[in-house]
C-alpha cells in the first residue's frame, strides 16, 4: 500500500486546470481503480467513461504521464509512484469534461467510408465458402477495439489538426480490414488517395505504438495499402490487373 | 419548470448491444423511422465482452445436429421452466441469423471445406457454437454497427432513458437525458423496444460492464410490465478475485476443459468430494481418468471440474465459507501443474488458453504456466427480465417491447452458454419487425407532460438535497447494495437472509432517497450513479421476492433450507408485478403444456 498523488486534469471547453488527489493505491491497481476511487472519495463529478474494464471495448482511453493508454489496462505497479501521476483526456479530440473527449468525429467519418459490399453467395443456400487462411489475412485488423488511442497520437490529426483531408489510422486499419475481407468486392482505392487522404500519413509508426490490440497498424495495414493506391494511380494496366488479381482470388477457394 | 427537445419516431429502441442493433437492422428494413438510444457508445455495449460463440444448429461440424436437438438441450438446460416456444423459435431461426451476419460482413472460424466452424460447449450437444477465437462478440457487434450505420437509423449517443411514457395502458415513448448536457429529452414513438442487457452491477462481483445496471426490466416494471424468471442468476463460477481491480473478470472454462483443477488452501481437490448422484454414472473416479478425458480420450470420463456451472460455483462457495478458500477469498485453479503429465506444458498451456495466459500476466503478474490460479464466483447472467410473447416479443403492456438479456423466457432456470448471443438475433430481428408492425398498425399517444414535468423533477432532486441532514453521495449506497445482495442473496440463499435482505433494501431506499449529488448537470458520474440507484434497487428486490417465494433449488437458484427440488414448482415460473398500491406483487403462474410434438421431442432426447 503507498499513498499517490493523481494529477488529474478537470475542465470543460471553457477551461480547466490540473488539480492533485492524494489517494491509497493497493496492489494491483490498475489507473482506473484508482481515478474511480477518487471519483468515490472525493471527486464526484469526475467525468470519465468506461465500460468493460477488462481491455474490452475501447472507451477508457486516456494520456497516463503523457502516454495515451486504456485506464484499465495500465498498471499502477508500473508507474513511478513516488511522482504525481498526470492523468488527462485524449489530446486530439474536443474536450467534453475533464477525461471525457467528443470522439463523434470518428463515428461520421466511418460513415463515409464504402462499406462491405460481399461478392454473390457460392451456394445455393445463400452462403459463401472460404478458406481458413483467407480469413486469417483480416483478422488482425478486425481486433481493433475502437480506443481511438492511434487517433489520438498521429500528428496528422494532433497537431495538424487536418481532421477533414485525413482518416487517421483507426479507418486506414478498417479498410484493410474490409479490403482483405474474403468476399468484399467494393473498391476503395480511389477514396483513399483522395477523400480519406492517405498521403498524408509519412509512417512514422506511432500510432503503431499505442495500439493495445498489438496490431502493426503501419506495417501490415497501411503500408500495404499506400502500396496499392500508388500501382492503381499510375498505372491504369496494373489497376485493371490489381481488381483482376483480387477477384481471381476471392473466387478461388470455390474452385 | 424543466426544457427538453422532443424527437419522434416510429419505433424507439433502447440499447446498442447485440439485441438492440439487431432490432435496429429490421425495424429499418421494415421501413419505418427508427430511433436507437443508448447510454454507452456505439460498439462499447457489453456484447463486445462475449468470448466463446453463438449457438445455432448448423450441423457443419457435426451434421447430425439440427434445430430439434438445440431445442431439447435448451430446454434440459433450462429445466424445463423455458418458454417452449421462444426456444422452438430460437432453435429453428438461429442458424440463419448466424448466416446473415455473413453478409454484413462479419467473419468466423471456418471448417476444412470453408464453412463457419462450431466449437464444444458445456450443456450443447454437438458442436454449435460459431465463433471467431476468443473475441466472437466483438465480431458479433461490429458487423451489426457497420452495417446499421448507413440504414438511416438515428443514434443518439450517452443518451440514459429515465421513465417510459404512457397514454392509458399504452407506452408511448421515453424520457432520457443526455450525459454530456444534462439535457432533457422526450422521445415520442408509437413502439419502444426494450434492449439493455443484464443486472450485473446489483453484485459486488460481476463479470459484467458499467452499464449493466438492470435499467430495462426496472422500467418495464415501472410502466406496468411482468417480469419472470427473476430468482435465477447464473453465477460463473470462475472468475478472478485478485488483485481488486479485476475481481469478478471472467475465467473461461476452458481453463478446466484444458486439465485445470480445483484445490483448497489445504492443497485438497475438493471437486472429487461431492458429486450429485444423477452425475456419478457420467463423472471420473480417478483423477487419472479425469486427466485422460481432457486429453481426448473418449473411453474416459469427465473429471467433477467440468460438472454443471451452478454446482461446481455451489462447491466452491462451500470451501470458502467452511475456511479452506484461498487467501483472498477464492479457491485455487491450477492448470500448471500438467508438467508432470506433459513435456512442453508451458508451451501448450500458451497455446491453448492464450487470452488467459495474457489476462493473468498483465493484470495479476502471475505465470499461469508456473503458479496456480485464484478464483471465484462471478455473477455472470440474469435468466429473469421482461415477460414478452413469444412471437412478437411485445410485453403484456401494449407498444413496450423487450430483447436480448433483459427480456426472459428463453433460458429458464439456467442459460446454455452461447444461447445468449443467438437469442439476441433471434428476438432482437422479432422485436424489430413487430415493433415496426405496431407501429403501422397505431397511431402516435399523448405525451403526458405531467408525467414527464414529475420524472424530470425527480430526477434533478439529488441537486437539490445539497447539505440537507443525512444527506450523502451515491457511490456508498451503491456499494453497500451490491454487497448485501452478495452475501444474502448471493449463489446460496435462505429465507431468514433473504428476509434480512428486504429490510436493507428498504433501508437503502431511504438512503437513496436523500441522495446528495455535487456540481452540475454536464456529464455527471456522480448523477448518474444516483439515477441508476433506482434500478438497482428495484431489480434487487424483484430478485430476492422471486428467490423467497421459489422455496427449493433449481437451476441456478439454490436453497440452503430447500435444497431439493419440489415437483410442484417444477412447471411453475414465479411473476412479478407493481401493483395498484406501488408494492411489488409476485404470484405463481403455471406453465402451458407443451404442444404434443415438442413434448415428443423432449422425450426422445431425454
Ligand atoms: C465475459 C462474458 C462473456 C460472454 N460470452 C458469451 C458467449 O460466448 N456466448 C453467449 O451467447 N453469451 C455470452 N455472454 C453473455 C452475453 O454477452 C450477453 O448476455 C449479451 O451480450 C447481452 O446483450 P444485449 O444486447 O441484451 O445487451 P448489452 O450488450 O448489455 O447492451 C445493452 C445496451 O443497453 C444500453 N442501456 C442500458 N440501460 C440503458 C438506459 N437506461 N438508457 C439507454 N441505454 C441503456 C447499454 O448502454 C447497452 O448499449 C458473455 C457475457 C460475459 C460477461
Ligand atoms: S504512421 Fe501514419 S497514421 Fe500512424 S501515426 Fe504516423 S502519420 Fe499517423
Ligand atoms: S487500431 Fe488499435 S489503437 Fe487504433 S483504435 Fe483500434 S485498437 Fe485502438
Ligand atoms: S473499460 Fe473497456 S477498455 Fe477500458
Amino acid at each position: 500500500m503507498a499513498q499517490a498523488i493523481f494529477r488529474i486534469w478537470r475542465g470543460d471547453s471553457g477551461g480547466g486546470e490540473f488539480r492533485d488527489y492524494a489517494t491509497e493505491v493497493t496492489s494491483g491497481m490498475v489507473v482506473l481503480d484508482v481515478v474511480r476511487q477518487i471519483q468515490a472519495e472525493q471527486a464526484h463529478d469526475l467525468a470519465l467513461r468506461w465500460n468493460c474494464k477488462a481491455g474490452k471495448c475501447g472507451s477508457c482511453s486516456a494520456e497516463v504521464n503523457g502516454m495515451p493508454k486504456l485506464m484499465c489496462m495500465s498498471r499502477t505497479s508500473d508507474l513511478p509512484l513516488e511522482k504525481p501521476v498526470t492523468v488527462q483526456p485524449m489530446k486530439a479530440f474536443p474536450l467534453i469534461k475533464d477525461l471525457v473527449t467528443d470522439v463523434s468525429w470518428n463515428y461520421r467519418v466511418k460513415k463515409k467510408i464504402k462499406p462491405f459490399r460481399p461478392r454473390k453467395p457460392d451456394e445455393k443456400d445463400g452462403t459463401w465458402r472460404m478458406a481458413q487462411s483467407d480469413v486469417d489475412r483480416s483478422m488482425e485488423f478486425r481486433k481493433c477495439i475502437e480506443c481511438f488511442l492511434c487517433q489520438d497520437v498521429c500528428h496528422v490529426l494532433r497537431e495538424h489538426r487536418l481532421l477533414d483531408e485525413f482518416i487517421g489510422p483507426r479507418f486506414l486499419v478498417h479498410i484493410a480490414a474490409l479490403e482483405m475481407h474474403p468476399l468484399d468486392t467494393e473498391n476503395r482505392l480511389e477514396d483513399l488517395r483522395k477523400e480519406h487522404g492517405i498521403g498524408y500519413c509519412n509512417i512514422t509508426k506511432c500510432c503503431t505504438k499505442v495500439c493495445p490490440e498489438d496490431i502493426t497498424i503501419t506495417d501490415n495495414a497501411i503500408i500495404p495499402l499506400k502500396e496499392r493506391v500508388v500501382d492503381v494511380s499510375y498505372d491504369p494496366i496494373r489497376r485493371f490487373l490489381a481488381r483482376y488479381r483480387r477477384k481471381a482470388s476471392a473466387v478461388g477457394l470455390a474452385s | 419548470m424543466a426544457v427538453h427537445e422532443t424527437r419522434e419516431h416510429d419505433v424507439l429502441i433502447i440499447g446498442s448491444g447485440g439485441a438492440g442493433l439487431r432490432a435496429a437492422t429490421s425495424a429499418s428494413a421494415a421501413g419505418v423511422s427508427v430511433g436507437l438510444v443508448t447510454k454507452c457508445l456505439l460498439g462499447k455495449a457489453h456484447t463486445v465482452m462475449a468470448e466463446g460463440g453463438i449457438a445455432a444448429a448448423l450441423g457443419n461440424v457435426d451434421e447430425r445436429d439440427g434445430w430439434k436437438t438445440h431445442f431439447a438441450d435448451t430446454m434440459r438446460g433450462g429445466q424445463y421452466l423455458n418458454n417452449w416456444r421462444m426456444a422452438e423459435l430460437h432453435a429453428k431461426e438461429a442458424p440463419d441469423r448466424v448466416r446473415e451476419l455473413e453478409a454484413w460482413g462479419a467473419l468466423f472460424d471456418r471448417t476444412k471445406d470453408g464453412r463457419i466452424l462450431q466449437r464444444n460447449f458445456g450443456g450443447h450437444a454437438y458442436p454449435r457454437l460459431a465463433h471467431v477465437g476468443d473475441r466472437t462478440g466483438l465480431e458479433m457487434l461490429r458487423a451489426l454497427q457497420d452495417s446499421g450505420v448507413h440504414l438511416g437509423v438515428d443514434i443518439y449517443m450517452e443518451y440514459t432513458v429515465i421513465e417510459l411514457l404512457k397514454d392509458g395502458d399504452r407506452v408511448i415513448g421515453a424520457l432520457s437525458y443526455d450525459r454530456e448536457k444534462g439535457a432533457f429529452t422526450v422521445f415520442h414513438a408509437k413502439a419502444v423496444i426494450i434492449a439493455t442487457g443484464g443486472i450485473g452491477k446489483l453484485y459486488k462481483i460481476t463479470s459484467n460492464s458499467w452499464d449493466c445496471t438492470g435499467d430495462g426490466p426496472s422500467l418495464a416494471y415501472h410502466a406496468g410490465a411482468e417480469l419472470i424468471d427473476m430468482e435465477f442468476v447464473q453465477f460463473h463460477p470462475t472468475g478472478m478475485v485478485w488483485p481488486p481491480s479485476v475481481r469478478g473478470l471472467l475465467v473461461t472454462e476452458g481453463v478446466r476443459g484444458e486439465g485445470g483443477i480445483l484445490r483448497n488452501k489445504d492443497g485438497h481437490r475438493f471437486m472429487f468430494d461431492d458429486i450429485p448422484p444423477l452425475y456419478t454414472d457420467q463423472t471420473a473416479d480417478s483423477e487419472e481418468e479425469g486427466w485422460r478425458y481432457t486429453q481426448g480420450d473418449k473411453e474416459a470420463r469427465r473429471p467433477p471440474e467440468l460438472l454443471t456451472r451452478d454446482h461446481v460455483a455451489r462447491c466452491i462457495v462451500r470451501e470458502i465459507k467452511e475456511g479452506r478458500g484461498s487467501p483472498h477469498g477464492g479457491v485455487f485453479l491450477d492448470i500448471s501443474w500438467i508438467k508432470e503429465k506433459l513435456s512442453d506444458a508451458e508451451q501448450h498451456i500458451k497455446r491453448k488458453l492464450p487470452a488467459m495466459y495474457h489476462q493473468f500476466k498483465r493484470l495479476a503478474d502471475i505465470d499461469i504456466t508456473k503458479e496456480p490460479m485464484e478464483v471465484g464466483p462471478t455473477t455472470h447472467y440474469a435468466m429473469g427480465g421482461v415477460r414478452v410473447d413469444a412471437d412478437t416479443q411485445m410485453s403484456v403492456v401494449p407498444g413496450l417491447f423487450a430483447a436480448g438479456e433483459c427480456a426472459a423466457g428463453l433460458h429458464g432456470a439456467n442459460r446454455l452458454g452461447g444461447n445468449s448471443l443467438s437469442d439476441l438475433l433471434v428476438f432482437g430481428k422479432r422485436a424489430g419487425e413487430f415493433a415496426a408492425q405496431f407501429a403501422r398498425d397505431n397511431q402516435a399517444g399523448q405525451v403526458n407532460h405531467d408525467h414527464v414535468e414529475e420524472a424530470v423533477r425527480r430526477t434533478l432532486e439529488p441537486f437539490d438535497d445539497v447539505d440537507e441532514a443525512g444527506g450523502e453521495g451515491p457511490y456508498q449506497i451503491q456499494e453497500d447494495l451490491q454487497a448485501m445482495m452478495q452475501d444474502l442473496v448471493g449463489i446460496v440463499r435462505e429465507e431468514e437472509e433473504m428476509e434480512r435482505a428486504l429490510v436493507g433494501l428498504e433501508r437503502l431506499r431511504g438512503r437513496a432517497r436523500r441522495v446528495v449529488v455535487s456540481g452540475n448537470r454536464a456529464y455527471n458520474p456522480g448523477w448518474h450513479a444516483a439515477v441508476d440507484l433506482g434500478h438497482l434497487l428495484t431489480i434487487g428486490e424483484a430478485i430476492t421476492r422471486a428467490a423467497l417465494e421459489r422455496r427449493e433449488s433449481r437451476g441456478a437458484h439454490s436453497r440452503s433450507d430447500h435444497p431439493d427440488k419440489d415437483p410442484a414448482a417444477a412447471s411453475v415460473n414465479i411473476v412479478i408485478k407493481k401493483g395498484f398500491d406501488g408494492t411489488m406483487e409476485t404470484r405463481r403462474e403455471t406453465i402451458p403444456a407443451m404442444p404434443a410434438e415438442l413434448q415428443a421431442i423432449v422425450e426422445e432426447m431425454k
